[in-house]
């Protein structure tokens, strides 16, 4: 009989860590003022780069960052500040996949979260923009 | 009998629970990242809700 309670405390604080271990893994920490401050250096940047997108220069790369694939899509004059355009973006996107990595309290997720971007940008960008498949071809959506 | 029964279930017990630990310090969580990712890159791009890529089709510049 004590055996049989003893089991059932057992098999109870087993299903609670189950389900604390559930409830942890449901989201990921993203409310952070870092990261909310790289989103928005972000999202000031896509009035630059949309553009760039939607003209083929500036793609989507398989490791989750923008680089200028077709500099002859951009006059000459422009092609400095483009260039600096698309090396702000990278350093702000490995700002924010190192900070997910962190704000959850795991640093070593930080490759696993790029590669989980790098596919979601492209899953969500407009047709007509281009990106690099698994292999690295650039691929017009 | 019931006492063998009790070792046997608390043995089984503690391993499960240590690999219930060592599964939360390898395990990422795709689905979850993915979910963040969507949120993120959605308020970057300033996608509503509803709204998709082949909603959002636009005419590529003339090159």
């Amino acid at each position: 009989m004590k055996a049989m309670t003893e089991l059932r405390v057992l098999m109870f604080a087993l299903a609670l860590a189950a389900a604390g271990q559930a409830l942890a893994q449901a989201n990921l920490e993203i409310n952070t003022p870092a990261i909310a401050s790289l989103q928005a250096s972000m999202q000031q940047r896509h009035g630059q780069l949309a553009g760039l997108y939607a003209s083929g220069a500036v793609g989507l790369t398989r490791d989750g960052n923008v680089v200028l694939r077709d500099a002859n899509a951009v006059p000459l004059a422009q092609r400095q500040q483009v260039n600096s355009v698309v090396a702000a973006e990278n350093q702000d996107r490995a700002a924010l996949y190192r900070e997910i990595a962190r704000a959850n309290g795991k640093p070593e997720w930080e490759n696993d979260i790029r590669a989980t971007f790098a596919q979601r940008w492209i899953e969500k960008a407009q047709a007509g923009w281009y990106y690099q498949n698994t292999s690295g071809a650039w691929v017009r959506k | 009998m019931q006492n063998k029964l009790l070792a046997l279930f608390t043995a089984l017990g503690g391993a499960a629970a240590l690999v219930a630990c060592v599964t939360i310090n390898i395990y990422f969580p795709a689905a979850a990242a993915e979910k963040a990712a969507d949120r993120i890159i959605d308020e970057v791009w300033q996608i509503k809700k509803g709204e998709d890529a082949v909603k959002g089709d636009r005419p590529a510049a003339p090159n």
